[in-house]
């Protein structure tokens, strides 16, 4: 059995969503190969080479892939397909995009955001926003899966060399091009990743105020995250989002500011360590999950947490 | 052009949902049934663009059990001109979906399919991936901007980190996120309208489709429960406990 993990990779480092969800990929029996694909990317297959698990890394390094596009990727890993048996990817924007469509090539189901290995056909996820914990099997020879990042811990990138070898890009199909990116700048730590999230919800009544939550976010090294109702309230952009339709953080700390804790947030942010809840209303879902619960006027409470750190 | 949109029955988004006791799975029975959110995103967008000019004919398609023809009806009051509906009472998973709608737009050639980036019971997000390698397609997931121009489509996609652009060469297959825009209730009139309109009654088998399951659930549990914690006093009193009791600043 030998499995194909594609390495995703920005600023010439490795993504650390791809570090944890590799760890699933050990955790199945026989060779884990690692794919790395973009343009001048000698420093991340560099680290991508020391990525303990790993027994061999295959790169792309191609001007046509300075952008990766489902359609070119899909058929880069579709051409050496017949080699694998498993194929995983971390359940990022870039994972959930590409891999249902090399699963159709393939002929085979998908098996989306699995949290744990069970055995060699057999997987845990959630289904229903988290609300409920399914384990599925698969009969398909060729399997492929997505993995939730916040499931598995990072493994390091402090093995010898594995070997590594050069593929080409054939067949690559141009129906689709790249036209722009816009990236939200921010010296905050990725949502994905952070230790500590400080997240705020309609509570914050504006976007100006989410500027409280960047103070403390500062002092604690935090990202900062939003609920839905924010997002759709338009005080931040949806990349903010936590929850089920956004994203699945599990930080040591996180910290919901003027959140209800409505059902679709609490499935994004639960499994985080320790949960704070600062809320005026005593009523409110999220004292529910929190570890520590403070009754009161957010306004009043995160100048005073500031002060505070 | 034609725009084919998908729609899924599930279990209405406010609705509390059960874990079965003997595992088997989740409580589907006496439940309010809506159609999935991304859904509902998808048969708007398709609807403003034909209130643009950009398209002439919606075709709404639901696969599944009788009670499907609900959720196409909500689909054309709220716009959509007219039904396809794959009867099953098979769990149809995304690969099988995909390659029944791959044969509609065999036999219809929409400009466009619009379908939602996930049904909101079994959290997939595969199906419009999988109908844009069947059919060779381009795909523009997660979008929260759609511009047509001439022969192309213009997407913008809500990616990690923030917002990517794509060009994509139509026919071409759009899955949609939150922001993309926020669908309208159907008026009264448009509901008796909508019970006018044709609804197409198909099977998985006239379209050459096998929809036996790959993937069998072995298993559902409910998650564990999360205690409440305490109520803390004041700031002075949650940093301290943050620092001594739990460690984590």
């Amino acid at each position: 059995m030998t499995s194909l993990f594609y390495i995703e990779h920005a600023n010439g480092k490795v993504s650390d969503q791809s570090l944890k969800a590799i760890t699933a990929a050990s955790q199945i029996e026989g060779d884990v190969h690692g794919l790395i694909v973009g343009s001048n990317i000698d420093e991340a297959v560099a680290e991508a080479s020391k990525i303990n698990g790993l027994s061999k890394l295959l790169h792309l390094d191609d001007a046509a892939f300075d952008n990766v596009l489902a359609e070119k990727l899909t058929q880069v890993i579709f051409n050496i397909a017949g080699d694998y048996d498993y194929f995983l990817a971390a359940a990022t924007t870039t994972g959930k995009n590409v891999m249902p469509r090399l699963a159709a090539k393939l002929d085979v189901s998908q098996i989306s955001e699995i949290v744990a290995v069970e055995s060699a056909d057999t997987f845990i996820r959630t289904i229903y926003a988290g609300n409920a914990i399914a384990t599925v099997q698969t009969s398909d020879a060729k399997k492929v899966l997505t993995v939730r990042p916040t499931a598995f811990k990072a493994a390091t990138t402090d093995s010898a060399e594995c070997e590594v070898a050069k593929i080409n890009a054939e067949n690559i199909p141009s129906i689709s091009e790249f036209v722009g990116e816009e990236l939200t700048k921010s010296d905050r730590p990725e949502l994905t990743s952070a230790k500590t999230i400080i997240s705020g919800g309609r509570g914050m009544q504006n976007g100006e105020n989410f500027e409280l939550l960047d103070k403390v976010a500062e002092k604690l090294g935090a990202a900062v995250g939003a609920s839905r109702a924010a997002v759709d309230a338009g005080f931040v952009p949806n990349d903010y989002q936590v929850g089920q339709t956004g994203k699945v953080v599990a930080p040591e700390l996180y910290i919901a500011v003027g959140i209800s804790g409505a059902i679709q947030h609490l499935a994004g942010m639960k499994d985080s360590k320790i949960i704070v809840a600062i809320n005026k209303d005593e009523e409110a879902p999220i004292f529910d999950v929190a570890d520590y619960g403070l009754v009161a006027d957010l306004f009043q409470v995160l100048p005073e947490l500031e002060q505070a750190l | 052009m034609k725009i084919l949109v998908p729609v899924k029955r599930v279990i209405d988004p406010y609705v509390n949902i059960r874990v079965k006791s003997d595992q088997t799975g989740v409580e589907t029975e006496n439940v309010k049934m809506s159609m999935n959110p991304f859904c509902e995103i998808a048969v708007e967008e398709a609807i403003r663009l034909k209130e643009a000019g950009k398209a002439e004919e919606i075709i709404a398609v639901s696969i599944g059990n009788q009670s499907c023809q609900e959720t196409i009806r909500t689909a054309l009051a709220m716009g959509a001109d007219r039904g396809i509906h794959v009867l099953t009472e098979e769990k149809v998973e995304p690969i099988s979906i995909a390659k029944i709608l791959a044969k509609i737009c065999e036999s219809e050639s929409p400009g466009l399919v619009i379908s939602g980036k996930q049904a909101i019971d079994g959290d997939n997000n595969q199906t419009g991936q999988m109908l844009a390698a069947l059919t060779d397609m381009p795909q523009g997931t997660f979008a929260s901007k759609v511009e047509i121009d001439g022969d192309k489509v213009k997407v913008t996609r809500e990616i990690d980190g923030g917002l990517q652009t794509v060009n994509l060469n139509m026919p071409a297959i759009i899955t949609t996120d939150l922001r993309l825009n926020e669908p309208r209730y159907a008026s009264l009139p448009n509901i008796m309208k909508a019970k006018k309109k044709p609804i197409d009654q198909k099977s998985p088998n006239d379209y050459g489709v096998d929809v036996t399951p790959r993937v069998s659930i072995l298993k559902v549990i409910e998650p564990p429960k999360r205690q409440a914690g305490i109520k803390v006093e004041n700031v002075g009193d949650l940093v301290e406990k943050l620092k001594n009791e739990a460690g984590v600043i």
